[in-house]
């Protein structure tokens, strides 16, 4: 063999074991996934198999799953904007602060290396019937009996932004960091207020930013199971809840594949728009 | 004016982070018997209780064992084909980077379905071994981020003046580049390890009966409400995950001032 032709293989030996990896306990599984979707689950237990589209009708009419579905998106959606509007400032600060950066970019870290589970349910500490804001007002005089504060949609918003918070913070503070102060030091000497400045300059040059943390936030949120069973009361129940149910309670796992499938497509969607519009590039800075 | 209120508004977000966190971190040295407010004294009593507690210690043994088998596997992958994507020219190399993150891009419970309905037709049921190549390709993409990222800054320099001056591409892999990677490998498996220690949604799917990693064990006693116990176990948990991470910069910071006088 040529040298040409073994340096032109090297890469591949190298990518072969990631790439294996990936296509077998990825790729296949979901291809193998949109089949049994056709399958059915017969009531003695066994699948059979075949090409019935009963799951998929039920998924796509039945209201009950219909309704889960938009109450999924409407809690992300409230989630996205949420982080939004909380992270922003604080990105921005990050990015034009001097002395803090260093303390405040370290700090932002922190959370993604606590327990997702040990910040959710460290709420219930805060608000819980015995938690610390019920104990402060209870010493107050505020109230006479404890409230309960948790176990509804607003607790799994609650849940959600602080989970999600950091991502948006981080991508937003990337993209912050690109932009050349100048341009809006520019823009101000040429007679623009500092809030003209930040609207007509900074803003626009951060959207990409704060358009991945909004990617980010939304599919996570979209997609999560913990956060409404630890922070949600019964009728909070969001779709990857319907998904645990229907393949672990129920173990009908052809109607779970249909559940699994409508979850990624529509949040397959999403994800095409954004990469159609503005690349993977930037959601990979905001990993990394 | 608006200076101050962003710097204001900044230190409530980040409250807003860590208060909650640190309430946990607090009530799990309360000697309150309910383990709840007023605190009425520092104890350890909550932390003798755990470590007392067979299931929480099966389960951290169960969480570290998977973790450091899931790190070697992952970071071993990871660390190859970052290799590949940032020493060569490789052909779709955009195409190839997509699907290596492909993980992250799919929502974890379908990531979790998908393996577990496919392994079991295949024969192999909810299981340590599925439970494991969960953890890999679930984190597989993370190491491939952090170690590419890292990858870039090292010279190819080096490594060409070993080859010019005679070494083989073997002895000046195992001399030269490795040494020079090791932060960034590092940095990927101890990443590998954090995400796997802590992830419990896809493990609620994978994990055969009987079976619980610390996640899911918190996730299991805290249906019964929250007790002093869970606020301990998430103190550990805390120590565990942001204070290793802490230690390896700390060491790794050393070793490179002792290196670079």
């Amino acid at each position: 063999m040529s040298v040409e032709a073994r340096e032109a293989r090297q890469p591949w030996i190298l990518l072969s074991p990631a790439l294996g990896a990936v296509t077998l306990l990825l790729l296949v599984p979901l291809i193998f996934i949109i089949v049994y979707s056709f399958w059915l689950r017969s009531a003695v237990g066994g699948d059979q198999v075949g090409f019935y589209l009963d799951n998929w009708q039920k998924v796509l009419t039945d209201r009950f799953y219909r309704d889960i579905l938009f109450n999924t998106l409407k809690i992300a959606a409230i989630t996205t904007v949420v982080c939004a509007l909380m992270g922003y400032p604080a990105a921005y600060f990050i990015a034009r602060s001097k002395g803090s950066k260093m303390i405040l970019l370290l700090l932002l870290m922190l959370p993604f290396w606590i327990s997702y589970i040990i910040r959710t349910m460290s709420w219930i500490n805060i608000l819980g019937t015995s938690g610390a804001l019920n104990s402060l007002l209870l010493s107050l005089g505020v109230i006479s009996d404890p409230i309960q504060m948790l176990y509804n949609e607003g607790t799994v918003i609650l849940g959600l932004v602080h989970f999600l918070l950091p991502f948006m913070v981080l991508n937003v503070y990337v993209s912050l960091e690109g932009i050349d102060t100048n341009l809006e030091d520019a823009a101000t000497s040429l007679g623009a207020t500092r809030w003209q400045a930040f609207l007509q300059v900074t803003l626009p040059l951060s959207l990409p930013g704060l358009a991945a943390g909004g990617l980010l936030c939304f599919v996570l949120g979209a997609g999560t199971y913990i956060t409404p069973v630890i922070l949600g009361g019964p009728r909070d129940a969001m779709f990857a809840n319907l998904v645990f149910e229907a393949i672990i309670t129920q173990l009908n796992w052809p109607l779970g594949s249909a559940l699994s499938l409508l979850l990624l497509i529509v949040l397959g969607v999403l994800v095409a728009i954004y990469n159609r519009y503005l690349g993977m590039s930037q959601l990979a800075k905001g990993l990394g | 004016m608006g200076w101050n209120a962003i710097r204001i508004w900044t230190i409530l977000v980040y409250g807003f982070m860590f208060l909650p966190v640190a309430v946990v971190v607090l009530l799990s040295f309360n000697a309150n018997q309910f383990g709840s407010f007023p605190m009425n004294g520092v104890s350890l009593r909550w932390f003798e209780e755990l470590w007392n507690n067979d299931a929480v210690m099966r389960a951290f043994r169960t969480s570290i064992v998977l973790g450091l088998m899931t790190a070697v596997i992952s970071t071993t992958l990871g660390v190859l084909a970052s290799l590949a994507l940032v020493r060569y020219n490789v052909p779709g190399r955009n195409t190839i980077t997509t699907l290596l993150i492909a993980p992250i891009l799919v929502p974890e419970v379908v990531l979790a379905v998908a393996l577990l309905l496919f392994l079991n037709w295949l024969g192999l049921g909810k299981s340590f071994a599925l439970l494991l190549a969960g953890h890999v390709i679930f984190t597989l993409p993370f190491v491939i981020l952090v170690v590419q990222a890292r990858l870039v800054s090292i010279k190819r320099d080096v490594e060409e003046a070993a080859l010019s001056l005679g070494a083989n591409p073997v002895q000046t892999f195992f001399s030269v580049t490795l040494p020079l990677m090791l932060p960034a490998v590092a940095a990927g498996a101890l990443f590998a390890f954090t995400i796997s220690f802590d992830d419990i949604t896809g493990t609620l799917f994978w994990k055969p009966g009987g079976v619980e990693t610390v996640p899911t064990q918190i996730f299991s006693m805290l249906r019964n409400s929250i007790s002093p116990e869970i606020n301990a176990l998430g103190t550990v948990m805390i120590i565990m995950t942001v204070g290793l991470p802490l230690l390896g910069a700390a060491v790794a910071r050393k070793l490179a001032m002792k290196s670079g006088t």
